[in-house]
């Protein structure tokens, strides 16, 4: 795909470069303050996971449209051994240690979508979408829409 | 180096100069508790700024300075979270406690001033 | 046979609509259209004071002149005239557009915009009825050329002016925006965002990344957020509002939130939201007040302000 972004996540420095990749991506789609750096830190949180306890995967950033908003996704994957007890790993008591440390409650407070899909056979895929309304009349009609 | 540690009297002021990795984190925690053993330091700035992100991992890391730092005597401070950087790790609900956070240099100096005399911060 | 499948053949041309295929276009059409295009030049004055008339008549336009509306008139007119000849949109798409940045600021509206386009395509067929009526069957050709071309004008026209349109209320929007969210420095160290009007989670977000920059550019230790002039806060806003405060901690001040309503108050509390971090305090003046008093002891004493409160 055209704009699509590919990191490959093995290394330390690897996560400072998706983080990094994550935020510029935003920048460019246009995405107002601050979230470039929300999703530069569901980016950390959930790449961390994959370097530290898989050892190899990587991370898609890939833009989206749709008619009234524009978006960006984030796609992190790896064929590690899976997360057993995908319901405890999403469990958010908002204390921030919740999730079995793997900071996907967290993550998922920062985006707007969040779906995770984990097997022993296939490894894990987070896919997490954040959305900008395209403009000032497109937002409003979305804030009436969701108030009535 | 991605961090500069200068000794400013009784304190340490670390200015981190870039986002670091997770073994930069490390690298920088063990380096402070070590320094503030060998000079005896009473406080230590840690400046924030240069940090785009500030996660899990990283929170987990500053709590541990701080935790560390406290048992051989000195107080730590926090500086210089950007605002949006705030703004996600308050989306986060990061769990800050025992951290002490100030704006800028001028106001953690002014602050560690204040908790190392009269012998420490803890149960005013 | 022969003479019937030839029949048939030509009836299906003749029932062919082929304006989005110009290259099919027989050249018996191409030189219809060029006969309609200038038999419409040929009556240019007299087709544009009709449409003009019928155009107040229907009393679009109010807020322009006659001389604008004739001068306007006449570039429409010609332009139309001329995309129906070149069957190219561009050129009207960039006539619509500067047409609708000259006439939105005076307030002209999409229903005019769209009325006169139509009148002028009621016109200009009107007339060609009255040229044509002696030969019906020449009358169906023109209009099988006029009707698709003049509909495709209408649609640039009208979709030109809207997008205008949204574009320009996007940016007033933006401006409203900022105006309505200033964060000012009360004194040194002590900044206040009074809020008035309606708060959604738009305007929210960025009187958050106001307030913050103002901490931030203010090296403020103290902030007084009035809600006097907010009517009503729903669970999403409240939540934005706990952010921010507890942002602004994490940037070393300290917030105190002043105005509240005992509606806002009991819908907050209603909201289970945690205002255990947040100093409240009824009016802004005794705000104001707990604030400076905050800043100055601040100043003096150790009172730490990432500390919970004892």
């Amino acid at each position: 795909m055209d704009d699509e972004v590919r990191v490959a996540l093995r290394t330390d420095a690897d996560l400072v470069n998706a983080r990094a990749q994550g935020r510029a991506m935003a920048e460019q789609l246009g995405f107002p303050r601050p979230d470039p750096t929300l999703i530069a830190t569901a980016i950390s949180e959930v790449g961390r996971n994959i370097v530290r306890h898989v050892g190899c995967g990587e991370i898609i950033l890939r833009p989206l449209q749709e008619a009234d908003r524009y978006g960006l996704v984030v796609i992190a994957r790896d064929e590690g051994p899976g997360i057993l007890d995908v319901g405890a790993a999403l469990r958010d008591d908002y204390s921030g240690m919740g999730g079995l440390g793997l900071g996907l409650p967290g993550a998922r407070r920062l985006m707007d979508d969040f779906d995770i899909e984990s097997s022993a056979d296939s490894g894990t895929i987070v896919t997490m979408k954040k959305w900008r309304v395209r403009d000032e009349l497109a937002r409003l009609r979305e804030e009436r829409r969701r108030r009535e | 180096m991605s961090v500069a540690i200068l000794r400013e009297g009784d304190y340490l002021i670390a200015s981190i100069q870039s986002d670091l990795s997770d073994s930069e984190v490390v690298e920088l925690r063990n380096e402070l508790t070590e320094l503030v053993g060998t000079h005896r330091s009473r406080g230590i700035v840690i400046d924030v700024a240069a940090l785009v992100v500030i996660d899990s991992f990283v929170a987990r890391a500053l709590r541990s300075i701080v935790l560390s730092a406290k048992l051989r005597g000195a107080e730590t401070v926090i500086v210089g979270i950007q605002p949006d950087v705030a703004i996600a790790m308050v989306h986060f609900r990061l769990n800050l406690q025992p951290l002490r956070v100030a704006l800028d240099l001028d106001q953690a100096r002014s602050l560690l001033e204040r908790l190392t005399s009269g012998g420490g911060g803890d149960g005013r | 046979m022969d003479t019937e499948l030839d029949q048939v053949a030509s009836d299906e041309g003749a029932d062919q609509r082929t304006s989005d295929q110009p290259a099919e276009r027989s050249k018996e059409a191409s030189s219809l259209l060029k006969e309609l295009v200038a038999y419409l030049r040929d009556s240019r004055t007299e087709l544009r004071e009709e449409w003009a008339r019928r155009i107040s008549e229907a009393e679009l336009l109010g807020v322009m002149s006659d001389e604008e509306i004739f001068s306007e008139a006449t570039e429409v007119y010609d332009n139309y005239v001329d995309a129906l000849e070149t069957g190219s949109i561009e050129t009207l798409q960039t006539y619509a557009r500067e047409l609708s940045e000259r006439i939105i600021p005076r307030g002209v509206e999409t229903h005019e915009v769209l009325g006169i386009v139509l009148l002028l395509r009621d016109v200009l067929a009107r007339s060609l009825f009255a040229k044509y009526q002696e030969d019906l069957e020449l009358l169906n050709r023109i209009l099988d050329e006029y009707e698709p071309a003049a509909n495709r004008i209408a649609v640039t026209v009208g979709v030109s002016f809207v997008e205008e349109r949204e574009r320009v209320i996007s940016e007033q929007q933006e401006s409203l925006r900022e105006l309505s969210t200033p964060v000012l420095q009360l004194r040194e160290r002590l900044l206040i965002l009074p809020i008035i009007g309606v708060l959604d989670s738009e305007r929210a977000r960025q009187l958050t990344e106001q307030l913050l920059r103002s901490i931030q550019e203010n090296r403020a230790r103290v902030v007084v957020i009035d809600i006097t002039g907010v009517a009503t806060v729903d669970r999403t806003v409240a939540n934005h509002l706990v952010q921010t405060v507890e942002a602004s901690r994490l940037m070393g001040a300290s917030t105190i939130l002043t105005g509240l309503s005992s509606k806002i108050a009991q819908t907050l509390v209603d909201l289970g939201v945690d205002l255990g971090m947040m100093r409240t305090v009824g009016d802004l003046q005794g705000g104001l007040v707990e604030a400076e008093r905050l800043a100055g002891y601040l100043d003096l004493e150790a009172d730490d302000p990432a500390r919970p409160e004892t």
